[in-house]
Protein backbone atom coordinates (compact mmCIF):
# COMPACT_ATOMS: atom_id res chain seq x y z
CA UNK A 1 0.00 0.00 0.00
CA UNK A 2 1.04 3.53 -0.65
CA UNK A 3 0.17 5.94 2.06
CA UNK A 4 0.00 9.85 1.90
CA UNK A 5 3.22 10.94 3.63
CA UNK A 6 2.15 13.18 6.70
CA UNK A 7 4.07 16.64 6.58
CA UNK A 8 5.31 17.44 9.88
CA UNK A 9 4.64 20.75 11.51
CA UNK A 10 5.61 22.83 14.47
CA UNK A 11 2.70 21.87 16.22
CA UNK A 12 2.67 17.80 15.11
CA UNK A 13 6.48 17.51 14.87
CA UNK A 14 6.44 16.02 18.92
CA UNK A 15 3.58 13.44 17.94
CA UNK A 16 5.30 12.35 14.92
CA UNK A 17 8.16 11.94 16.52
CA UNK A 18 7.06 9.37 19.03
CA UNK A 19 5.39 7.50 16.38
CA UNK A 20 8.81 7.13 14.50
CA UNK A 21 9.97 5.49 18.16
CA UNK A 22 6.76 3.63 18.01
CA UNK A 23 4.46 5.28 20.72
CA UNK A 24 1.16 6.67 20.56
CA UNK A 25 0.81 10.24 21.76
CA UNK A 26 -1.74 12.45 22.43
CA UNK A 27 -2.43 16.01 23.64
CA UNK A 28 -3.49 15.82 27.30
CA UNK A 29 -5.15 19.29 28.86
CA UNK A 30 -3.33 20.83 32.03
CA UNK A 31 -6.45 22.38 32.97
CA UNK A 32 -9.10 19.77 32.47
CA UNK A 33 -7.55 17.12 32.16
CA UNK A 34 -8.77 15.94 28.95
CA UNK A 35 -7.15 14.25 26.13
CA UNK A 36 -7.11 15.73 22.61
CA UNK A 37 -6.51 14.26 19.35
CA UNK A 38 -5.73 15.74 16.62
CA UNK A 39 -3.06 18.30 18.46
CA UNK A 40 -4.63 22.14 18.53
CA UNK A 41 -2.63 25.06 19.92
CA UNK A 42 -5.31 24.88 22.79
CA UNK A 43 -7.73 22.83 24.74
CA UNK A 44 -10.91 22.55 22.72
CA UNK A 45 -12.84 21.70 25.78
CA UNK A 46 -11.60 24.53 28.08
CA UNK A 47 -9.87 26.55 26.11
CA UNK A 48 -6.64 26.60 28.23
CA UNK A 49 -3.39 26.26 26.18
CA UNK A 50 -1.75 24.73 28.85
CA UNK A 51 -1.24 21.50 26.79
CA UNK A 52 0.84 18.06 27.50
CA UNK A 53 1.90 14.82 25.72
CA UNK A 54 0.69 11.68 27.25
CA UNK A 55 1.40 8.41 25.58
CA UNK A 56 -1.89 6.48 25.49
CA UNK A 57 -2.56 2.68 26.34
CA UNK A 58 -2.63 2.43 22.38
CA UNK A 59 -5.68 -0.10 22.92
CA UNK A 60 -9.17 0.59 21.04
CA UNK A 61 -12.41 -0.54 19.65
CA UNK A 62 -13.59 -0.44 16.32
CA UNK A 63 -16.66 2.57 16.07
CA UNK A 64 -17.43 2.29 12.57
CA UNK A 65 -16.20 2.23 8.36
CA UNK A 66 -16.60 2.08 5.19
CA UNK A 67 -14.98 0.63 1.88
CA UNK A 68 -13.13 2.88 -0.35
CA UNK A 69 -13.84 2.11 -4.16
CA UNK A 70 -13.49 5.23 -5.67
CA UNK A 71 -11.30 7.61 -3.90
CA UNK A 72 -10.05 10.88 -4.16
CA UNK A 73 -5.65 10.67 -3.34
CA UNK A 74 -4.16 9.54 -6.91
CA UNK A 75 -1.51 7.46 -4.69
CA UNK A 76 -3.85 5.32 -3.07
CA UNK A 77 -5.78 4.15 -6.34
CA UNK A 78 -3.68 1.20 -6.58
CA UNK A 79 -4.89 0.29 -3.54
CA UNK A 80 -8.85 -0.13 -4.22
CA UNK A 81 -10.72 -1.73 -2.47
CA UNK A 82 -9.72 -0.66 1.10
CA UNK A 83 -11.63 -0.98 4.30
CA UNK A 84 -11.49 2.74 6.50
CA UNK A 85 -12.30 2.44 10.23
CA UNK A 86 -13.06 4.60 12.98
CA UNK A 87 -11.23 3.45 15.91
CA UNK A 88 -12.02 4.92 19.25
CA UNK A 89 -9.35 5.50 22.32
CA UNK A 90 -10.27 3.21 25.13
CA UNK A 91 -8.48 5.48 27.44
CA UNK A 92 -11.32 8.33 26.48
CA UNK A 93 -13.34 6.73 23.56
CA UNK A 94 -14.17 10.63 22.65
CA UNK A 95 -10.62 10.35 20.94
CA UNK A 96 -10.86 8.64 17.46
CA UNK A 97 -8.64 7.67 14.78
CA UNK A 98 -8.76 6.49 11.52
CA UNK A 99 -7.16 3.05 10.15
CA UNK A 100 -7.43 0.51 7.34
CA UNK A 101 -6.48 -2.32 9.50
CA UNK A 102 -4.58 -3.96 7.41
CA UNK A 103 -4.69 -7.44 6.85
CA UNK A 104 -8.91 -7.43 7.70
CA UNK A 105 -10.57 -8.51 4.10
CA UNK A 106 -12.77 -5.48 2.92
CA UNK A 107 -16.34 -4.93 4.19
CA UNK A 108 -15.64 -7.98 7.08
CA UNK A 109 -14.57 -5.34 9.84
CA UNK A 110 -16.05 -6.46 13.54
CA UNK A 111 -17.42 -3.32 14.28
CA UNK A 112 -17.13 -3.23 18.32
CA UNK A 113 -13.77 -5.39 18.18
CA UNK A 114 -11.30 -4.61 19.65
CA UNK A 115 -7.82 -3.47 18.10
CA UNK A 116 -4.47 -2.31 18.77
CA UNK A 117 -1.99 0.57 17.83
CA UNK A 118 0.75 -0.65 15.19
CA UNK A 119 3.42 1.31 13.20
CA UNK A 120 3.59 1.23 9.15
CA UNK A 121 6.63 3.17 7.35
CA UNK A 122 5.28 5.56 4.43
CA UNK A 123 8.50 6.58 3.70
CA UNK A 124 12.04 6.29 4.67
CA UNK A 125 11.96 6.93 8.03
CA UNK A 126 8.58 8.03 8.37
CA UNK A 127 6.12 5.94 10.16
CA UNK A 128 2.35 6.07 10.70
CA UNK A 129 0.04 4.73 13.36
CA UNK A 130 -2.20 2.22 12.15
CA UNK A 131 -4.26 -0.46 14.21
CA UNK A 132 -4.92 -4.27 13.88
CA UNK A 133 -7.20 -6.74 15.46
CA UNK A 134 -6.35 -7.61 18.58
CA UNK B 1 -20.72 53.27 -8.63
CA UNK B 2 -18.77 50.89 -5.62
CA UNK B 3 -18.50 47.15 -7.02
CA UNK B 4 -16.20 45.30 -4.83
CA UNK B 5 -14.72 45.40 -1.33
CA UNK B 6 -15.47 43.09 1.55
CA UNK B 7 -18.28 42.81 3.76
CA UNK B 8 -18.17 42.10 6.93
CA UNK B 9 -19.59 39.81 9.36
CA UNK B 10 -22.05 41.80 11.12
CA UNK B 11 -25.05 40.64 8.92
CA UNK B 12 -24.60 36.81 9.86
CA UNK B 13 -26.41 35.15 12.63
CA UNK B 14 -25.13 32.26 14.06
CA UNK B 15 -26.00 31.55 17.27
CA UNK B 16 -28.78 30.54 19.28
CA UNK B 17 -30.12 33.25 21.66
CA UNK B 18 -30.58 35.78 18.55
CA UNK B 19 -34.78 35.23 19.27
CA UNK B 20 -37.11 35.68 16.13
CA UNK B 21 -35.21 37.67 13.32
CA UNK B 22 -35.90 41.33 13.69
CA UNK B 23 -36.49 41.55 10.05
CA UNK B 24 -38.59 38.80 10.11
CA UNK B 25 -41.30 39.68 6.76
CA UNK B 26 -39.74 42.28 5.56
CA UNK B 27 -37.65 41.10 2.99
CA UNK B 28 -38.96 39.09 -0.21
CA UNK B 29 -37.80 36.95 -2.87
CA UNK B 30 -39.78 37.99 -6.14
CA UNK B 31 -37.95 36.30 -8.69
CA UNK B 32 -35.95 33.19 -9.73
CA UNK B 33 -33.86 31.89 -12.95
CA UNK B 34 -32.11 28.62 -13.54
CA UNK B 35 -30.10 28.32 -16.87
CA UNK B 36 -30.22 24.81 -18.29
CA UNK B 37 -28.01 21.88 -16.13
CA UNK B 38 -25.42 20.14 -18.13
CA UNK B 39 -22.59 17.74 -17.40
CA UNK B 40 -19.94 19.87 -18.19
CA UNK B 41 -19.25 22.67 -20.42
CA UNK B 42 -17.76 21.36 -23.82
CA UNK B 43 -15.08 24.35 -24.55
CA UNK B 44 -16.68 25.02 -27.67
CA UNK B 45 -20.36 26.59 -27.49
CA UNK B 46 -19.95 29.64 -26.24
CA UNK B 47 -23.52 30.11 -25.70
CA UNK B 48 -23.09 27.50 -22.85
CA UNK B 49 -20.37 28.72 -20.98
CA UNK B 50 -20.75 29.41 -17.36
CA UNK B 51 -21.09 33.27 -17.87
CA UNK B 52 -23.73 32.39 -20.77
CA UNK B 53 -25.34 30.50 -18.47
CA UNK B 54 -25.57 32.82 -15.54
CA UNK B 55 -26.61 35.52 -18.25
CA UNK B 56 -29.32 33.49 -18.63
CA UNK B 57 -29.90 32.66 -15.04
CA UNK B 58 -30.29 36.66 -14.19
CA UNK B 59 -32.91 37.41 -17.24
CA UNK B 60 -35.21 34.65 -16.02
CA UNK B 61 -35.04 35.76 -12.47
CA UNK B 62 -35.48 39.58 -13.95
CA UNK B 63 -38.15 38.41 -16.24
CA UNK B 64 -39.66 36.12 -13.29
CA UNK B 65 -40.34 39.32 -11.14
CA UNK B 66 -40.82 42.02 -13.73
CA UNK B 67 -38.12 44.01 -12.70
CA UNK B 68 -35.84 45.95 -15.10
CA UNK B 69 -32.38 45.62 -15.26
CA UNK B 70 -31.29 49.43 -14.03
CA UNK B 71 -33.67 48.76 -11.06
CA UNK B 72 -31.52 46.04 -9.89
CA UNK B 73 -28.99 48.15 -7.46
CA UNK B 74 -27.14 45.13 -5.54
CA UNK B 75 -25.20 41.74 -6.81
CA UNK B 76 -23.87 38.96 -5.08
CA UNK B 77 -22.08 36.72 -7.20
CA UNK B 78 -20.49 33.96 -5.15
CA UNK B 79 -16.79 33.49 -6.90
CA UNK B 80 -16.30 29.53 -5.94
CA UNK B 81 -15.75 27.23 -8.30
CA UNK B 82 -17.37 23.73 -8.72
CA UNK B 83 -15.29 21.64 -7.77
CA UNK B 84 -13.03 24.12 -5.55
CA UNK B 85 -9.44 24.23 -4.12
CA UNK B 86 -8.74 20.69 -4.92
CA UNK B 87 -10.73 20.50 -8.24
CA UNK B 88 -7.44 20.44 -10.65
CA UNK B 89 -8.88 21.03 -14.14
CA UNK B 90 -12.45 20.26 -13.54
CA UNK B 91 -12.57 23.37 -11.59
CA UNK B 92 -10.23 25.88 -13.60
CA UNK B 93 -9.89 25.96 -16.99
CA UNK B 94 -6.58 27.58 -17.63
CA UNK B 95 -4.00 27.54 -17.18
CA UNK B 96 -3.60 24.13 -18.80
CA UNK B 97 -6.03 25.33 -21.80
CA UNK B 98 -6.12 28.36 -23.36
CA UNK B 99 -8.27 31.35 -22.79
CA UNK B 100 -10.67 32.94 -25.08
CA UNK B 101 -11.13 35.99 -26.99
CA UNK B 102 -12.80 38.49 -24.45
CA UNK B 103 -14.72 38.20 -22.43
CA UNK B 104 -13.52 34.85 -22.12
CA UNK B 105 -9.85 36.28 -21.49
CA UNK B 106 -9.61 34.71 -18.18
CA UNK B 107 -11.15 32.71 -15.45
CA UNK B 108 -13.82 35.25 -14.94
CA UNK B 109 -16.60 33.91 -17.10
CA UNK B 110 -15.60 30.13 -17.68
CA UNK B 111 -15.02 29.16 -14.07
CA UNK B 112 -15.63 31.75 -11.95
CA UNK B 113 -18.54 34.74 -11.91
CA UNK B 114 -18.43 38.46 -10.06
CA UNK B 115 -20.62 41.41 -10.27
CA UNK B 116 -17.79 43.21 -11.96
CA UNK B 117 -17.66 40.62 -14.95
CA UNK B 118 -21.81 40.92 -14.97
CA UNK B 119 -22.32 44.62 -14.97
CA UNK B 120 -19.55 44.23 -18.18
CA UNK B 121 -21.54 42.00 -19.99
CA UNK B 122 -24.73 43.13 -19.57
CA UNK B 123 -24.46 47.61 -18.81
CA UNK B 124 -28.22 47.47 -18.47
CA UNK B 125 -27.55 46.66 -14.56
CA UNK B 126 -26.15 50.61 -14.67
CA UNK B 127 -27.25 51.11 -10.88
CA UNK B 128 -25.99 48.74 -8.95
CA UNK B 129 -24.56 50.67 -5.65
CA UNK B 130 -23.58 47.23 -3.60
CA UNK B 131 -21.47 44.39 -4.68
CA UNK B 132 -19.07 43.31 -2.06
CA UNK B 133 -16.51 40.46 -3.45
CA UNK B 134 -16.83 38.44 -0.48
CA UNK B 135 -19.87 36.42 -1.26
CA UNK B 136 -19.99 32.74 0.50
CA UNK B 137 -21.77 30.02 -0.82
CA UNK B 138 -25.85 29.86 -1.50
CA UNK B 139 -26.49 28.50 1.62
CA UNK B 140 -24.85 31.26 3.73
CA UNK B 141 -25.34 33.76 0.15
CA UNK B 142 -29.35 33.97 0.62
CA UNK B 143 -29.37 35.18 4.18
CA UNK B 144 -26.88 37.49 3.08
CA UNK B 145 -28.79 39.11 0.23
CA UNK B 146 -31.73 38.63 2.93
CA UNK B 147 -29.96 40.76 5.93
CA UNK B 148 -28.41 43.43 2.90
CA UNK B 149 -31.92 43.78 2.00
CA UNK B 150 -33.54 44.19 5.60
CA UNK B 151 -30.90 46.84 6.79
CA UNK B 152 -31.72 49.36 3.42
CA UNK B 153 -27.65 48.05 1.73
CA UNK B 154 -29.59 47.00 -1.42
CA UNK B 155 -32.95 47.51 -2.45
CA UNK B 156 -32.84 45.07 -5.22
CA UNK B 157 -30.66 42.67 -5.09
CA UNK B 158 -29.74 39.85 -7.64
CA UNK B 159 -28.14 36.76 -5.92
CA UNK B 160 -26.23 34.81 -8.64
CA UNK B 161 -24.87 30.99 -7.67
CA UNK B 162 -23.31 28.88 -10.36
CA UNK B 163 -21.67 25.39 -10.17
CA UNK B 164 -18.79 24.70 -12.57
CA UNK B 165 -17.89 21.43 -14.32
CA UNK B 166 -15.07 21.18 -17.27
CA UNK B 167 -13.64 17.64 -18.39
CA UNK B 168 -11.27 16.26 -15.60
CA UNK B 169 -11.65 14.00 -12.88
CA UNK B 170 -13.72 15.74 -10.17
CA UNK B 171 -11.78 16.92 -7.17
CA UNK B 172 -8.48 14.81 -7.95
CA UNK B 173 -6.27 17.58 -9.11
CA UNK B 174 -4.78 19.93 -6.79
CA UNK B 175 -3.68 18.67 -3.48
CA UNK B 176 -5.75 15.32 -3.92
CA UNK B 177 -2.73 14.10 -6.31
CA UNK B 178 0.07 15.07 -3.42
CA UNK B 179 1.60 11.97 -2.25
CA UNK B 180 2.06 14.30 0.42
CA UNK B 181 -0.51 15.25 3.44
CA UNK B 182 0.37 18.50 5.13
CA UNK B 183 -1.98 21.08 7.62
CA UNK B 184 -4.79 19.02 8.62
CA UNK B 185 -4.89 16.13 6.05
CA UNK B 186 -2.31 15.28 8.03
CA UNK B 187 -5.06 13.37 10.47
CA UNK B 188 -7.07 12.05 7.65
CA UNK B 189 -5.14 11.79 4.50
CA UNK B 190 -2.50 8.55 4.83
CA UNK B 191 -5.62 6.00 5.83
CA UNK B 192 -8.59 7.82 3.43
CA UNK B 193 -9.84 8.50 1.06
CA UNK B 194 -10.38 12.21 0.24
CA UNK B 195 -11.03 15.18 2.50
CA UNK B 196 -13.70 16.43 4.08
CA UNK B 197 -18.17 15.80 3.89
CA UNK B 198 -17.54 12.50 1.82
CA UNK B 199 -15.14 11.39 4.71
CA UNK B 200 -16.85 12.56 7.94
CA UNK B 201 -20.80 12.09 6.61
CA UNK B 202 -20.54 8.40 4.94
CA UNK B 203 -19.02 7.10 8.15
CA UNK B 204 -21.44 8.44 10.30
CA UNK B 205 -24.54 7.32 8.67
CA UNK B 206 -22.64 3.67 9.08
CA UNK B 207 -22.36 4.13 12.51
CA UNK B 208 -26.24 5.05 12.13
CA UNK B 209 -27.19 2.27 10.34
CA UNK B 210 -25.41 0.04 13.03
CA UNK B 211 -27.08 1.53 15.76
CA UNK B 212 -30.60 1.99 14.30
CA UNK B 213 -30.56 -1.55 13.17
CA UNK B 214 -30.92 -0.11 9.47
CA UNK B 215 -29.83 -1.38 5.97
CA UNK B 216 -28.29 1.86 4.00
CA UNK B 217 -29.59 0.20 0.85
CA UNK B 218 -33.25 -0.36 2.03
CA UNK B 219 -33.16 3.04 3.10
CA UNK B 220 -31.56 5.30 1.44
CA UNK B 221 -33.15 3.72 -2.33
CA UNK B 222 -36.38 5.32 -2.09
CA UNK B 223 -35.93 8.61 -1.11
CA UNK B 224 -33.05 8.76 -3.88
CA UNK B 225 -35.31 7.34 -5.73
CA UNK B 226 -38.03 10.16 -5.43
CA UNK B 227 -35.77 12.36 -6.06
CA UNK B 228 -35.15 11.47 -9.33
CA UNK B 229 -38.62 11.41 -10.05
CA UNK B 230 -39.06 15.14 -8.40
CA UNK B 231 -36.13 16.38 -10.25
CA UNK B 232 -37.49 15.42 -13.76
CA UNK B 233 -41.11 17.88 -12.92
CA UNK B 234 -38.42 20.46 -13.08
CA UNK B 235 -38.13 21.66 -16.64
CA UNK B 236 -34.60 22.50 -16.35
CA UNK B 237 -32.54 20.05 -14.64
CA UNK B 238 -29.83 17.52 -15.72
CA UNK B 239 -32.20 14.61 -16.07
CA UNK B 240 -35.10 16.61 -17.60
CA UNK B 241 -32.31 17.84 -20.46
CA UNK B 242 -30.55 15.03 -21.01
CA UNK B 243 -32.25 11.49 -20.01
CA UNK B 244 -34.03 10.25 -16.72
CA UNK B 245 -32.08 8.13 -14.88
CA UNK B 246 -34.56 5.50 -14.48
CA UNK B 247 -33.50 4.50 -11.29
CA UNK B 248 -34.89 2.03 -9.40
CA UNK B 249 -34.09 -0.24 -6.10
CA UNK B 250 -32.45 -2.88 -7.58
CA UNK B 251 -30.38 -0.33 -10.12
CA UNK B 252 -29.59 1.54 -6.52
CA UNK B 253 -28.32 -1.30 -4.58
CA UNK B 254 -26.35 -2.97 -7.41
CA UNK B 255 -24.51 0.65 -8.56
CA UNK B 256 -20.97 0.95 -8.18
CA UNK B 257 -19.80 1.76 -5.05
CA UNK B 258 -17.53 5.19 -4.22
CA UNK B 259 -17.65 4.83 -0.32
CA UNK B 260 -19.20 1.48 0.11
CA UNK B 261 -22.48 1.81 1.31
CA UNK B 262 -22.25 4.92 -0.20
CA UNK B 263 -22.82 4.41 -3.88
CA UNK B 264 -22.38 6.70 -7.00
CA UNK B 265 -26.46 7.45 -6.88
CA UNK B 266 -25.73 8.89 -3.22
CA UNK B 267 -23.54 11.48 -4.74
CA UNK B 268 -25.01 14.71 -6.60
CA UNK B 269 -23.38 14.14 -9.80
CA UNK B 270 -21.07 17.83 -10.79
CA UNK B 271 -22.39 20.09 -13.33
CA UNK B 272 -22.27 23.58 -15.05
CA UNK B 273 -25.44 25.84 -14.71
CA UNK B 274 -26.61 28.55 -12.78
CA UNK B 275 -29.24 29.81 -10.68
CA UNK B 276 -30.56 34.08 -9.58
CA UNK B 277 -32.82 34.25 -7.27
CA UNK B 278 -34.17 39.01 -6.58
CA UNK B 279 -34.82 40.20 -3.01
CA UNK B 280 -36.12 42.84 -2.42
CA UNK B 281 -38.38 44.74 0.57
CA UNK B 282 -41.82 43.46 1.48
CA UNK B 283 -42.96 46.70 0.22
CA UNK B 284 -42.07 46.87 -3.20
CA UNK B 285 -42.58 43.53 -3.67
CA UNK B 286 -46.28 43.98 -2.77
CA UNK B 287 -46.52 45.61 -6.28
CA UNK B 288 -44.10 43.32 -8.51
CA UNK B 289 -45.26 40.23 -10.80
CA UNK B 290 -45.05 37.63 -8.78
CA UNK B 291 -47.04 36.50 -5.52
CA UNK B 292 -43.92 37.91 -3.10
CA UNK B 293 -42.29 34.72 -0.83
CA UNK B 294 -41.21 36.45 2.64
CA UNK B 295 -38.63 35.59 4.65
CA UNK B 296 -38.90 34.75 7.99
CA UNK B 297 -35.45 33.75 9.20
CA UNK B 298 -31.87 33.18 7.96
CA UNK B 299 -28.53 31.53 9.89
CA UNK B 300 -25.51 30.95 8.96
CA UNK B 301 -22.37 29.36 11.36
CA UNK B 302 -22.05 25.67 12.18
CA UNK B 303 -23.44 23.45 14.86
CA UNK B 304 -21.46 22.36 17.59
CA UNK B 305 -18.30 21.08 17.71
CA UNK B 306 -16.33 17.85 16.59
CA UNK B 307 -14.23 16.77 19.34
CA UNK B 308 -11.45 14.71 17.77
CA UNK B 309 -10.75 13.13 13.80
CA UNK B 310 -13.74 11.91 13.02
CA UNK B 311 -17.43 13.12 13.95
CA UNK B 312 -19.79 11.11 15.47
CA UNK B 313 -22.93 10.22 15.43
CA UNK B 314 -23.70 11.40 18.42
CA UNK B 315 -22.16 14.63 17.28
CA UNK B 316 -24.17 14.43 14.51
CA UNK B 317 -27.01 14.04 15.97
CA UNK B 318 -26.40 17.32 18.33
CA UNK B 319 -25.32 19.17 15.63
CA UNK B 320 -28.62 18.82 13.79
CA UNK B 321 -30.72 19.31 17.27
CA UNK B 322 -28.58 22.26 17.35
CA UNK B 323 -28.95 24.27 14.04
CA UNK B 324 -32.97 22.90 13.50
CA UNK B 325 -33.16 25.14 17.21
CA UNK B 326 -31.55 28.09 15.66
CA UNK B 327 -34.10 28.23 12.94
CA UNK B 328 -36.91 27.13 14.73
CA UNK B 329 -36.15 30.17 17.01
CA UNK B 330 -35.28 32.56 14.60
CA UNK B 331 -38.75 32.02 12.96
CA UNK B 332 -40.77 31.57 15.91
CA UNK B 333 -42.21 28.56 13.72
CA UNK B 334 -41.88 24.66 15.14
CA UNK B 335 -41.91 21.84 13.14
CA UNK B 336 -45.25 21.21 12.40
CA UNK B 337 -45.41 24.90 11.11
CA UNK B 338 -43.43 23.24 8.22
CA UNK B 339 -45.23 22.51 5.16
CA UNK B 340 -42.26 22.32 2.74
CA UNK B 341 -38.64 20.72 3.93
CA UNK B 342 -35.96 21.23 0.99
CA UNK B 343 -33.14 20.22 3.33
CA UNK B 344 -28.93 19.44 1.29
CA UNK B 345 -28.90 16.43 0.13
CA UNK B 346 -25.37 16.98 -1.80
CA UNK B 347 -24.68 13.57 -0.49
CA UNK B 348 -27.68 11.36 0.26
CA UNK B 349 -26.05 10.65 3.86
CA UNK B 350 -27.28 14.15 5.49
CA UNK B 351 -30.65 13.70 5.16
CA UNK B 352 -31.77 11.06 7.72
CA UNK B 353 -29.89 12.97 10.29
CA UNK B 354 -31.22 16.31 9.06
CA UNK B 355 -35.04 15.14 9.07
CA UNK B 356 -34.68 14.07 12.39
CA UNK B 357 -32.64 16.62 14.20
CA UNK B 358 -35.85 18.92 12.48
CA UNK B 359 -38.34 16.61 13.47
CA UNK B 360 -39.94 17.65 10.11
CA UNK B 361 -43.58 15.36 10.48
CA UNK B 362 -42.63 13.82 13.54
CA UNK B 363 -39.91 11.99 12.56
CA UNK B 364 -38.22 10.86 15.41
CA UNK B 365 -34.28 9.30 16.03
CA UNK B 366 -33.94 6.32 13.66
CA UNK B 367 -37.06 6.34 11.81
CA UNK B 368 -35.85 8.19 8.48
CA UNK B 369 -36.04 4.48 6.81
CA UNK B 370 -39.57 3.78 8.01
CA UNK B 371 -40.29 7.51 7.04
CA UNK B 372 -38.59 6.87 3.50
CA UNK B 373 -40.35 3.65 2.78
CA UNK B 374 -43.63 5.43 2.96
CA UNK B 375 -45.41 7.94 1.14
CA UNK B 376 -42.90 10.55 0.21
CA UNK B 377 -44.06 11.32 -3.19
CA UNK B 378 -45.49 15.10 -3.86
CA UNK B 379 -48.75 13.96 -4.26
CA UNK B 380 -48.79 12.20 -0.81
CA UNK B 381 -49.68 13.37 2.99
CA UNK B 382 -45.41 13.95 3.35
CA UNK B 383 -43.57 15.34 0.32
CA UNK B 384 -40.15 15.44 1.80
CA UNK B 385 -37.67 17.23 -0.67
CA UNK B 386 -40.65 18.35 -3.31
CA UNK B 387 -37.57 19.81 -4.95
CA UNK B 388 -35.54 16.75 -5.75
CA UNK B 389 -32.37 18.12 -4.33
CA UNK B 390 -28.98 18.33 -5.86
CA UNK B 391 -29.85 14.70 -6.15
CA UNK B 392 -32.61 14.89 -8.67
CA UNK B 393 -31.24 17.89 -10.49
CA UNK B 394 -27.88 17.98 -10.42
CA UNK B 395 -25.11 19.95 -8.24
CA UNK B 396 -26.69 23.02 -8.80
CA UNK B 397 -27.75 23.42 -5.05
CA UNK B 398 -30.39 25.60 -6.15
CA UNK B 399 -33.23 23.58 -6.54
CA UNK B 400 -33.95 23.51 -2.65
CA UNK B 401 -34.68 27.16 -3.23
CA UNK B 402 -36.49 27.26 -6.29
CA UNK B 403 -38.82 24.37 -5.47
CA UNK B 404 -39.44 26.40 -2.02
CA UNK B 405 -40.35 29.30 -4.04
CA UNK B 406 -42.78 27.39 -6.44
CA UNK B 407 -44.52 25.63 -3.68
CA UNK B 408 -45.90 28.88 -1.54
CA UNK B 409 -46.74 30.75 -4.85
CA UNK B 410 -48.43 27.48 -6.04
CA UNK B 411 -46.72 27.40 -9.37
CA UNK B 412 -45.16 24.30 -9.01
CA UNK B 413 -46.68 22.38 -11.38
CA UNK B 414 -46.68 18.53 -11.41
CA UNK B 415 -44.71 18.79 -8.21
CA UNK B 416 -46.94 20.98 -6.13
CA UNK B 417 -48.25 19.14 -3.34
CA UNK B 418 -51.90 18.36 -2.15
CA UNK B 419 -50.87 19.17 1.50
CA UNK B 420 -50.60 23.13 2.74
CA UNK B 421 -47.95 24.79 1.11
CA UNK B 422 -47.58 28.23 3.41
CA UNK B 423 -44.03 27.67 4.75
CA UNK B 424 -41.18 25.93 3.93
CA UNK B 425 -37.31 25.50 5.43
CA UNK B 426 -34.51 25.25 2.08
CA UNK B 427 -30.85 25.01 2.60
CA UNK B 428 -27.89 24.56 1.22
CA UNK B 429 -26.18 23.34 4.72
CA UNK B 430 -23.51 20.56 4.45
CA UNK B 431 -23.67 18.25 7.01
CA UNK B 432 -22.94 20.66 10.75
CA UNK B 433 -23.58 23.78 8.63
CA UNK B 434 -26.69 26.00 10.30
CA UNK B 435 -27.40 27.98 6.56
CA UNK B 436 -31.04 27.54 6.58
CA UNK B 437 -33.77 29.88 5.31
CA UNK B 438 -37.48 30.08 6.44
CA UNK B 439 -39.70 31.42 3.91
CA UNK B 440 -43.51 32.05 4.12
CA UNK B 441 -46.12 32.93 1.49
CA UNK B 442 -48.26 35.28 3.74
CA UNK B 443 -46.72 38.70 6.48
CA UNK B 444 -45.96 37.29 9.96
Amino acid sequence: MSKLIPVPDELSQPFWDAVNERKLIVQNCDSCNKLQYPPKPACELCGSNSLSWKETSGKGHILSFFVVYDGRYQVRIPDQPYNVAVVTLDDDPGINFYSNLAGTPVKEVPVGAAVEVTFEEVAPGQLIHEWKLV
Amino acid sequence: MAIGGVEGTGWRRDKLGLGVWESQGKVAIVGWGNSPVDRRWDGVSMDKTYGAYALIAIKQALEDAGVKPEEVDGILACPETGAGATGGASADWGPSRPYFDAPYDSEWGLSRINAQWLIEQMPELSNVQYAPDNVPAIGEQMGMASQAVAEGKTQICLVVYGMNNFEGRYRHGGDNASPYAAGNRQWNAPWSSGDGLQLTGAITLQQYCHRYGVDWDEMMGPVIINEHRNGLMHDWGFYTLHGASGLTQDDYANARPVLWPCRIWDCDRPVNAVGAFLFTTAERAKDMKQKPVYVLNHNQGMGGTVRSTQETLDESEAARDHVAQMSYEGSGLTAKDIDIFNPYDGYSFFLPLTLEGFGWHGVGRGESSDFFNGDISVEGPHPFVSGGGNLGVGRTRTAMYIDSIQQLRGTAGKRQVNVKAETAICAFAPARSAAYLTLSNALP
